[in-house]
């Protein structure tokens, strides 16, 4: 127990993380039926913003600047990359979604000349090293969990009790009704994408302090797995994408920790497949019944 | 359509192989093997040759499968294991005492049939194992995955690929994969014509797979699946096998790709190259095949080649190296990819093929289809 217990607190902290990105891709999945691949380079993006942006200036400055700069990337990626494919095939937009990836990596490359940015003790107080049960962490790990449950119950608020939590869940159960019931369709939309890269941001300051740096690559596989825990949970589902990462967080540490490390992103797919294959719908997910 | 008109086209085809072949000589015969055009020819031919493969499976059949960087990982794999020169091993096994096999197929068919013919013979052959082990490979993870729809078959082709990189980068494998070392030092085609004229050999089988009435099934799932359920072609089936051929060209191509790249590493097969491949396909056109034989042509001739001075600070004359630096060709590609997906989503050729060019009014899919 000993031996796997600072395993198991890393994963926790790990799930929180997913957590907050898998949240990201719910939500749109949940409206749009889209895939959104770019959202694994917003989180990216916001540990490279996070990494300038603590270097210029204090961190009381820096962060709000990272959450104002992600959320305006994934607001302009809606409106740039998916608002025009509206009424285009799932397709289409899913291969547009490929492209901003593409893009947001290449312009990375070109701004980092390809190096990875050092993260440098970007948030003071939240790297220190305290103990928790006998084994020494970083701060940041206890912080994570708490930080996401807090996060996502405000979230859960404004989707149950909110004028415009109430629209995404119409625009969810179905797109073109809510479109005649007067729901401003893509104000609705952009505000997912607003709440997706937000979470994201929080999730990638969380992360990559726990990194010794940020690569343009750094995105896809959290990306991907965050996404693996929103189809395991439950796609469309916020408490099934959190439960989701939460589990994957965990598995992957305790499966490092038994010394499979090459195997812990192989595990997360795998799980995938399975999870596809046998109750497609996930932990929480609703059925849906396929029309001619 | 006419008979004459058919004619046409063919005459039309044949005439462009054929100076396509005898340019590719002539810049074989004029050229130092490390010239970047023979770089160019090469690449590009292999792009194509995978590009189409991933067409056959996402722009003739519909299914949006996301696995290629995999199945030309076991291709690149078979190949490389298979040709490394018996002496050269231990260099190359140096962490696994000079691997578990002890064989290559060049040299084993240069033993009777001489050496040209022999390594041709041997290179060929392992390229054809690594085609059949990813076709193999296809048929395993087909069985689960094929039952998905749409995206969620996307993700799960990538998550396989996925798994099968860690696995050949996993060290218990090292004797015969090399772990997470460099596979090198196996043999290569010196000349451009013979990348061009085995791929161009494959791509025409893959042509006249589609002209076929299995290829005809295959656009008939893409267009609606109910419908062509309901007109008896069996859906698993057709698409088992549009998923299996596909996977052996792929493999096939990531063997040519390993020959033309000199090293293997499982590391470079990540999802960016499927994106890479998916993006050519769509800037050619999602069901042309010339479509995307042009662009992996375009594209690699840009990216390589035309585009290389985005990078190194000199571009049509104009002195920047603070512009022009490391990543802005890159930039720059995928920004016009962008344009193309947003603005131009039928790409260079739409459905359509470089013969029906001839046609003075294109036929739209759907006309032909109510014809």
């Amino acid at each position: 127990m000993q031996a796997i217990l600072p395993y198991l607190i890393n994963g926790i902290s790990v799930g929180g993380q997913y957590a907050l990105i898998a949240i990201g891709y719910t939500l749109v999945y949940g409206i749009l039926r889209l895939i959104n691949f770019a959202h694994g380079d917003v989180f990216m993006v916001a540990g490279l913003v996070m990494v300038y942006a603590t270097a210029a200036m204090p961190f009381y400055l820096a962060l709000p600047l990272v959450l104002a700069v992600t959320v305006l990337l994934g607001f302009a990626i809606e409106r740039a990359a998916y608002k025009p494919l509206r009424s285009a095939p799932r397709m289409s937009v899913m291969i547009s979604a490929i492209g901003v990836s593409y893009l947001i990596q290449n312009l990375a490359f070109y701004i980092t000349g390809g190096v990875p940015q050092p993260v440098v003790n970007p948030i003071p107080w939240i790297s220190g090293n305290i103990m928790v049960l006998g084994a020494s962490t970083k701060r940041v790990t206890l912080v994570t969990p708490i930080l996401t449950i807090l996060l996502v119950a405000g979230l859960v608020y404004l989707i149950n009790h909110t004028k415009i939590g109430m629209a995404m869940r119409a625009a969810a159960k179905d797109f073109e009704t809510a479109q005649l019931m007067g729901i401003k369709i893509n104000a609705v939309i952009s505000m997912t994408f607003v709440i997706g890269s937000f979470l994201a941001a929080v999730g990638a300051m969380l992360y990559f302090t726990n990194y010794p740096s940020v690569a343009i690559t750094s995105g896809g596989m959290p990306g991907l797995k965050a996404f693996v825990a929103a189809v395991f949970g439950g796609i469309g589902s916020i408490p099934g994408a959190v439960v989701g990462a939460f589990i994957i967080g965990l598995c992957e540490e305790v499966i490092k920790g038994l010394g499979y490390t090459t195997f812990s992103d192989a595990f997360t797919f795998a799980l995938l497949i399975v999870v596809l294959c046998v109750k497609p719908t996930g932990l929480f997910g609703e059925k849906v019944t396929d029309k001619v | 359509m006419t008979n004459s008109k058919q004619r046409q086209k063919l005459i039309l085809m044949a005439a462009v192989l054929v100076v396509l072949l005898a340019a590719s000589m002539a810049v074989d015969a004029a050229l130092p093997s490390y010239h970047i055009a023979i770089k160019v020819i090469k690449k590009a031919t292999v792009y194509a040759l995978v590009a189409v493969s991933m067409n056959l499976l996402n722009g003739f059949t519909g299914l949006f499968s996301l696995g290629q960087a995999g199945f030309m990982l076991l291709g690149a794999f078979s190949y490389g294991v298979l040709t490394i020169p018996v002496a050269k091993r231990p260099g190359v096994y140096q962490y696994f005492d000079g691997g578990a096999i002890q064989f290559s197929l060049p040299e084993i068919f240069s033993g009777f049939l001489g050496d040209t013919v022999g390594s041709t013979v041997g290179m060929l052959l392992a390229l054809l194992v690594g085609g059949l082990l990813a076709a193999l490979m296809a048929w395993l993870i087909g069985l689960p995955v094929l039952r998905l729809k749409s995206d969620y078959l996307a993700i799960a082709t990538l998550g396989f690929a996925e798994i099968l990189r860690a696995f050949f980068q996993w060290n218990a494998l090292g004797p015969v994969t090399n772990g997470s070392n460099l596979l090198k030092n196996y043999p290569d085609f010196t000349h451009a014509t013979s990348y061009i004229i085995l791929a161009g050999l494959l791509v025409a089988v893959i042509v006249l797979l589609i002209n076929s009435t299995y290829g005809r099934a295959f656009k008939a799932i893409r267009d609606d699946e109910v419908a062509a359920e309901a007109m008896g072609i069996n859906l698993a089936k057709h698409k088992r096998m549009a998923f299996i051929i596909s996977s052996f060209f792929a493999g096939v191509g990531g063997g040519m790709l390993a020959m033309y790249n000199g090293t293997i590493a499982a590391a470079s097969f990540k999802s960016t190259m499927t994106y890479e491949i998916l993006l050519i396909v769509v800037i050619g056109g999602i069901g042309s095949i010339s479509g995307s034989v042009i662009a992996s042509f375009l594209y690699i001739f840009s990216s390589e080649w035309l585009l290389r001075g985005l990078d190194s600070g000199k571009f049509l004359g104009i002195n920047a190296p603070g512009l022009f630096k490391n990543g802005f060709r890159m930039a720059v590609f995928s920004v016009i990819i962008m344009v193309i997906v947003l603005f131009f989503r039928r790409g260079l050729m739409g459905d359509r093929e470089l013969p029906d060019l001839l046609d003075r009014k294109p036929k739209r899919r759907k006309e032909a289809a109510g014809k």
